[in-house]
């Protein structure tokens, strides 16, 4: 991820998406959580060069689910845990995860879903 | 994140109420770090600390977010024990019930929800600090 050493903390930057403007952090997270939209998801995703898919949305899916009930970002641990017991354990272990968000599930996949960066996460 | 390493039994202890200061927050921030790195991880709620786990917290009147939900979650990072000090729930004329019920999920028992509070005397708690490794208190 490309960061600007020279003016790190002002960093105050946008996407650009179909015309709207969403306002994100140095890293790439969504500021609003409320202003996401699959849009801007897709975007985010194309950027990284890979598309998103169903599997992926499955997990976008969830992991706002997750933040709307409990209001965090859950660990990689739990997210693994987690989408092995709604998703099936074929899908609930880190190499499934991590075939789809190859930066890394929780990090990744909750930057596309507009969540602030998971808690517990180095 | 979860290579073979030390395992330690980390108590962290909440004695305030939960919006007055950041110490209800953080100490929450700090136990899922800590369960992130799969350490035993156990919260003791005394003092004040009680009203954090109290049902249907409404903070609107007062501008901040309400964190209340994210305890709910403890189960999913596997912090299964969670004590309440019954003296400070009856001093301040509370019971059990009017507290949030917080469950793990047993995997290996088809995700059965199992509770994770256990209601105890000042004199077991002072028992079951006495066999932690690292106790923190916020």
């Amino acid at each position: 991820m490309a960061v600007d050493f020279f003016n790190n903390s002002e960093v105050d930057v946008s996407l650009e998406v179909n015309g709207k403007s969403y306002e994100v952090d140095e890293e790439g997270y969504l500021a609003d959580l409320n202003a996401w939209d699959a849009d801007v998801a897709n975007a985010m995703a194309e950027a990284d060069g890979a598309p998103l898919e169903d599997n992926h949305w499955e997990v976008i899916n969830f992991l706002r689910e997750y933040y709307e009930e409990y209001q965090i970002a859950p660990a990689v641990r739990v997210l693994t845990k987690q989408i092995g017991k709604r998703l099936g354990k074929e899908k609930g272990n880190s190499k499934y995860l991590y075939e789809l968000f190859p930066y890394g599930p929780a990090k990744q996949a909750c930057k596309y879903a507009g969540l602030p960066k998971p808690t517990g996460c180095v | 994140m979860s290579e073979e390493g030390i395992v330690k039994k980390f108590m962290y202890v909440n004695r305030k109420s939960p919006y007055g200061t950041i110490y209800a927050l953080e100490s929450l921030e700090v136990v899922l770090i800590t369960a992130a790195f799969d350490q035993d991880v156990s919260l003791t709620f005394t003092d004040d600390g009680v009203y954090q786990l109290m049902k249907d917290q409404k903070t609107d009147g007062i501008g901040m977010k309400n964190f209340s939900s994210t305890y709910s979650a403890l189960g999913d990072y596997e912090i299964k024990k969670i004590f309440i000090d019954k003296e400070s729930l009856e001093e301040r004329g509370l019971s059990v019930s009017d507290l949030q019920e917080l469950v793990w999920e047993d995997e290996d028992e088809d995700y059965a929800e199992k509770s994770s509070i256990n209601l105890v005397s000042r004199a077991e708690l002072s028992n079951i600090m006495s066999q932690q490794d690292i106790v923190m208190s916020f």
